[in-house]
């Protein structure tokens, strides 16, 4: 079964961006009084001169972040996802996405990890926010391998990325050398009956362990990682729905304009296929451990397999 | 300023309100009081202070404006243009489809724009930034930044005047176009912004305030502003609304108002004969 990685996703994430600005001189580092969540100290400490903190003002961030980038400067802004999404949205959207520029930003604590800091800094709906913008591209990494790859990859591309990332040890998903490319899915296990697509270092464990307990009831299930949500890889869900004829979607997110809107919207226009989307309904966040919360808004293993169930017999 | 520059200067101001008024007359609708207010810092910065090139706009050594207060665009289409950035006959296409020339400033669209602004509120940041990267590069170019007086309620203003000042950004000169008015009123009776230059000095800033129509006033306080490095510099430039234009100065309308194109002849005419 799916181990523990001993680093934490964002001591692997710090370690690819200093790895990134060592070879280039223009990556540079916007925090909002936030880095020792973020957990990018050894990247001041490595660039002290590369790295800006505003204090506590996430919007002046994101506007300072696009003043550099229009300099030519790659910057990448951190703060938690629901001041990412909800405070620098103007922000985000016109003085970096409208403008052109070329503004990384890393919204970390995705949903349930937000864990004790609880509804005020819960986001659920970030992803759905951030989908709405022309161009943005919207990803998130489930382990350190992938997140290596997909920085790295942000990184290199001209234009604004929006990272959601989980900050604590993820699930080891991937081997060191996997292929993974921003805007294309990966097919983390084969099967015929029906496919999991999920997202995320909370979801993609908990779709990978639906599969084996639907794999005990004669059900092979075809997982996912869409850790890019948009671009959504279309032809990768067309293929599968297809393929197996049935998908239930996983994202530690609400359901409303997450991973389960944006593959809804391609099976409806190009393949109408059986849909579930385990997702948040219609909540606001909590206070709990992540396990609590994982239970109360139904992000698990067993709701997945549940779904999938549901799902393979609606295909009649 | 020698008498021979103010001369020069007087009459370009006047050339620029002239193609302003022009523009937005064409069209026959256009936020005329807020670019016949900044009308003369924009004439004093790109014909004696900034460094820029209309042959290469995005040149890396430029000196840089954020027009934070975007909609105020026209006006500095209007010095673009005459600056040879892109053609005078532009000027008639603003804000039509297709346009290079929106309302509000855009980077991507027009030769010369530095920053895409009008959601009020966000050039500072961006001036901030950029004054960041230029340092990052070792480049010795000023960034201006001119922000409205009804923008300044917006609290994204403060945040950037502080990390301007904690971050010594000495190549960093902002404006206020004081006119006092915004779009339901006067400042003082929609949101009051005094005291604006205390406001400033408190935020760490070196602050002056001029008569903004007053060429000599202007050109001292940017040379002055120009030799305060370690401090980011203020200029509360005190300003008419509309001012200019008969049929807009001092008119609590005149933030977006549609003008017909025989006023905006008339307007032009009167300017020409000095009234």
């Amino acid at each position: 079964m799916l181990e523990k990685s001993t680093q934490e996703m964002r001591a692997a994430y710090t370690q690819t961006l200093i790895a990134l600005a060592e070879a280039d001189r223009n990556i540079v580092l916007l925090e909002a009084d936030l880095m020792r969540a973020t957990g990018t100290q050894p990247f001041k400490e490595r660039f002290p001169e590369r790295t800006f903190n505003v204090g506590v003002a996430e919007a002046n961030m994101v506007g300072v972040a696009a003043g550099l980038s229009a300099t030519g400067k790659i910057p990448f802004a951190h703060t938690f996802a629901c001041f990412a999404a909800r405070r620098t949205f103007d922000q985000f959207f016109i003085s970096a996405n409208y403008a052109r520029l070329n503004v990384k930003l890393v919204g970390t604590d995705p949903g349930v990890t937000a864990t004790y800091n609880g509804g005020t800094h819960m986001p659920f709906e970030d992803v759905g926010l951030m989908r709405v913008i022309p161009k943005l591209v919207v990803f998130e990494p489930c382990d350190t391998v992938s997140l290596n790859r997909l920085v790295s990859q942000a990184a290199h591309y001209y234009g604004c990325t929006y990272m959601r990332l989980h900050r604590r040890e993820a699930h080891v998903i991937y081997d060191e050398g996997a292929e993974i490319a921003l805007g294309k899915g990966n097919v983390l296990r084969d099967g015929g009956d029906v496919t999991l697509i999920a997202t995320g270092a909370v979801m993609v464990p908990e779709a990978l362990k639906a599969a084996h307990l639907l794999a005990a009831e004669g059900i092979e299930a075809a997982v996912i990682d869409m850790h890019t949500v948009k671009p959504l890889d279309a032809e990768l869900v067309v293929a599968y729905a297809e393929k197996t004829g049935a998908i239930v979607t996983c994202e530690n997110h609400q359901i409303i304009n997450g991973l389960g809107s944006a593959v809804a919207e391609v099976l409806a226009e190009h393949r109408p296929t059986p849909l579930r989307r385990v997702g948040v309904r219609e909540a606001f966040g909590e206070v709990g451990t992540q396990e609590y919360l994982m239970e109360r808004f139904a992000l698990t293993s067993e709701e997945i397999r549940c779904q999938a169930v549901a799902v393979v017999s609606a295909k009649g | 300023m020698d008498e021979q520059e103010l001369t020069r200067l007087t009459e370009k101001a006047k050339e620029i309100r002239k193609l302003t008024l022009d523009s937005i007359g064409y069209l026959g609708v256009g936020h005329v009081g807020g670019s016949m207010s900044i009308i003369e810092v924009l004439t004093v910065l790109y014909y004696k202070h900034m460094n820029v090139d209309p042959g290469d706009p995005r040149k890396r050594e430029r000196d840089q404006l954020v027009l934070s207060k975007g909609h105020a665009g026209p006006a500095l289409y209007s010095v673009l243009a005459d600056k040879g950035f892109f053609p005078t006959e532009w000027l008639h296409t603003l804000n039509r489809g297709g346009t290079c020339l929106p309302s509000h400033c855009d980077r991507n669209q027009t030769p010369g724009i530095d920053m895409t602004t009008g959601s009020l509120g966000q050039g500072l940041s961006a001036a901030v930034g950029i004054a960041l990267g230029n340092r990052l590069d070792g480049i010795d170019s000023t960034v201006y930044c001119i922000i409205g007086d009804g923008e300044s309620n917006e609290g994204q203003v403060w945040e950037a005047a502080m990390a301007a000042a904690q971050f010594g950004l000495g190549h960093l000169i902002a404006f206020t176009d004081y006119n006092k008015m915004q779009i339901d009123g006067y400042t003082h009776d929609v949101m009051d912004i005094e005291n604006l230059v205390g406001k400033w000095e408190a935020f760490g800033w070196f602050v002056q305030r001029v008569d903004g129509h007053d060429m000599a006033q202007l050109d001292r306080a940017i040379v002055r502003a120009k030799a305060e490095t370690a401090r980011p510099s203020m200029i509360v430039l005190d300003t008419i609304k509309g001012k200019g234009a008969f049929f807009a100065e001092g008119k609590l309308s005149n933030h977006n108002m549609p003008v017909d194109y025989a006023t905006a002849l008339e307007a032009i005419a009167r300017l020409d004969q000095g009234k």
